[in-house]
């Protein structure tokens, strides 16, 4: 009872503030919602049994995730009429092809059965449920059956990375940059002229 | 508590290494490199040169590794003759569009050693692909590619349409992953498992009763599938992206990916969903047909040989899938020899492409081409034959290529998929023809291109031509190697 209770509390907030994220006029109050929406659907997350990825979530994505589009939303100074231009336009559009999306998701749903051998399947991938903790269960799994996976996604945050430097990091031919190796190899002779000055002449 | 295995990592040898090369090349290119501009072109040259041994050296592992079926990491990594024989392809297409591409980024100044970093990264996601047999290191292995790609289509970064197709490649390859991860979770959902060979033998065990869900599920996983092998109607992004992107670049996306992509659709399809070809073949079908029909129609309109190219390597999409159409052995063989084809033809015409210069700076126009035949008498016969290849004239390799898919569709008895095919590859015949026509026929208006043509080019021009005009003399190598590839799907 209580928990269908908390499961619609968090479940009916998580769709506000989502759609509060696209309707709010000010992009910092979206921000905010998205927030909210993160930390409600954490709480489905816990009620769902999956404690790991409801802390996952919020560590991740409101720790990090959350706080870097505050900054891009403060350092970008987006106007929000230019955003929300064409919205009405689009608007007609965008409803029909949710409308069909949504019948079609929920044709799909409705008449859902999984396999006799599913059930079997999942079991053969991890350790029973009611026996680990999701933290422990995971660990045991991610290092061992999933190592290939793990590595490859360290392959994809490599490229990630590469291709963040690639693109934004250049060096700026008009800023002046303290080059240590250059300052001790430089030697007097080059640096200092030696004028012999005459006696009340001047230079 | 038990102790893990180690998994053997033999199958993954290749993989392995491109993996440690890509990340000593990065490294040395980092510790390498000075402040000078000097430095930073011998940096690229390095890391370009190192990486092209890597590339031969990993095309020996695979060879090495090759022969048997051996399945890793969990049921997560397969090597078989299919991933050999596409691996193979993807090393080739890799190397060349590498070789040739130093020269061309020293002119336009966009020189930097991530490059070959970068190349190798998407080359080891694209044998990630071919290898998989598990959804999730089938998502890896697609992510791994797509991102390296998203970074080498904006390359050069301070040209506006470089970062343009960069950004317009990333969005929608980012919205593509997204439904090829809803799918997939539909049929894991159904299925409860993402191991391939679990799901094929869930799905047989139902005797076609299949929930709707699964179908929405291998549709999303198809529109995914399609959208990275540029299929109509998933092909919005190929003109802008190949027009954008450095030639280079264009190059590298029009051979390799295009094989890793359609190996890996070929794979989905025969493998765990092979029980369900009457479901998935109709829209195969009309993937081909419209891929065929806007690849051939689209492209008369083209001035522009980059983008001409793009609707010419869609129109290609849509024969390859003509042999997947057909959902049996001599399809998938059609398939791979017509992959094998189409990449030393695309690799040619993109060495033309990335000779045509005119002083200082590159041109792209299709009427640049006028009086070539005076001026590059070589270059101009080379890009005759692969113009004459991929029309499809015989007794060029490009209409070994169809003629094996058209004979497997025929044989399917799928005749109005073979007619249209045939159809549309007549209407593609007037653009690639007319290619001859300006560069044997038409007065050069301005200057010559550039001479002489780069050894580089000219060798790797040597090189395609020689397979495309020869192939009719000793088919059988090729022949056989695809049609044991083939067999080890089924």
């Amino acid at each position: 009872m209580i928990e269908t209770l908390v499961f619609y509390m968090f479940a009916i907030i998580c769709v506000a503030s989502g759609v509060l994220v696209v309707t709010a006029r000010n992009p910092v109050n979206s921000v905010l919602f998205l927030i909210l929406a993160f930390f409600n659907a954490g709480g489905l997350f816990v009620l769902a049994g999956a404690e790991f990825i409801a802390m996952l979530l919020i560590i991740v994505y409101v720790g990090a995730v959350a706080v870097l589009f505050m900054f891009v939303v403060m350092m970008l100074d987006v106007t929000v009429t230019e955003l929300k231009q064409g919205f009405t336009k689009y608007l007609p559009i965008g409803l029909l092809v949710t409308v069909i999306f949504a019948v079609e998701v929920l044709g799909a749903t409705v008449a859902w059965h999984m396999a006799p051998e599913a059930a079997a399947n999942i079991q053969a991938a991890t350790p029973a449920a009611d026996a680990v903790s999701n933290t422990s269960a995971l660990g045991k799994i991610i290092y061992t059956n999933y190592a290939y996976l793990f590595q490859a996604a360290g392959l994809v945050l490599l490229v990630a990375m590469i291709g963040a430097i690639v693109l934004t990091h250049r060096k700026r031919r008009d800023s002046k940059k303290q080059v240590i190796a250059k300052q001790l190899a430089r030697k007097a002779s080059e640096a200092v002229e030696l004028k012999k000055v005459e006696t009340g002449r001047g230079i | 508590m038990p102790m893990a295995e180690v998994p053997n990592i033999v199958p993954a040898l290749p993989e392995i290494f491109l993996a440690l090369a890509a990340m000593t090349l990065l490294m040395l290119g980092v510790f390498q490199k000075p402040v000078t501009p000097d430095g930073e072109l011998r940096a690229a040259r390095t890391t370009t040169n190192l990486g092209l041994i890597t590339m031969v050296l990993a095309l020996l592992l695979v060879f090495t590794v090759s022969g048997n079926v051996l399945v890793t990491f969990e049921g997560m990594f397969i090597s078989d003759p299919f991933a050999t024989f596409a691996k193979v392809l993807i090393l080739i297409a890799s190397t060349f569009s590498l070789m040739m591409a130093q020269r061309w980024l020293e002119q336009q100044h966009a020189h930097r050693f991530e490059f070959a970093v970068l190349v190798i990264l998407a080359t080891l996601g694209m044998m990630m692909m071919v290898s998989a047999s598990n959804l999730l290191s089938l998502y890896m292995g697609l992510e791994l590619q797509s991102l390296s790609l998203y970074v080498l289509a904006a390359f050069q970064r301070d040209d506006v349409r470089s970062t343009e197709s960069g950004l317009k490649y990333f969005v929608l390859g980012a919205m593509a992953s997204a439904f090829l991860l809803y799918g997939s979770s539909l049929v894991y959902g159904f299925t409860g498992t993402t191991d391939f060979a679990t799901i094929a033998a869930t799905i047989k065990a139902q005797d076609h009763h299949f929930p709707t869900g699964l179908a929405v599920g291998l549709v999303f996983v198809m529109a995914g599938l399609a959208f990275k092998v540029s299929a109509v109607p998933f092909h919005m992004w190929t003109p802008d992206v190949y027009e954008g992107a450095p030639t280079p670049v264009t190059s590298f996306f029009a051979v390799a990916p295009k094989v890793a992509a359609l190996a890996l659709f070929l794979r989905v399809m025969m493998g765990p969903f092979g029980e369900m070809a009457h479901q998935w073949q109709g829209i195969v079908v009309l993937l081909s047909i419209l891929s065929m029909s806007i690849g051939a129609f689209a492209a008369i309109a083209q001035v522009n040989i980059k983008r001409m190219m793009a609707y010419s390597s869609i129109g290609h999409v849509g024969y390859a899938l003509m042999g997947l159409a057909v959902a049996n052995e001599q399809g998938v063989t059609g398939v791979l020899i017509y992959l094998a084809i189409y990449v030393f033809m695309n690799v040619g015409v993109f060495a033309c492409i990335l000779a045509m210069r005119r002083g200082d700076r590159m041109v792209e126009s299709i009427y640049d081409l006028a009086g070539l035949a005076k001026s590059h008498p070589g270059m101009a016969a080379a890009l005759a034959v692969f113009m004459f290849s991929m029309a499809g004239i015989p007794p060029l390799a490009g209409f070994f290529g169809k003629l094996y898919i058209f004979l497997a569709a025929i044989e399917a008895q799928l005749y109005t998929l073979a007619i249209i095919g045939v159809l549309t590859s007549v209407v593609s015949a007037y653009y690639y023809l007319r290619i001859i026509k300006i560069m044997y026929f038409d007065e050069a208006e301005a200057d010559h291109l550039e001479t002489p043509l780069p050894n580089v080019i000219a060798a790797v021009l040597g090189v395609c031509s020689a397979v495309i005009v020869l192939f009719f003399l000793v088919p059988a190598p090729l022949i056989t190697t695809a049609g044991a590839a083939a067999a080890s799907l089924f």
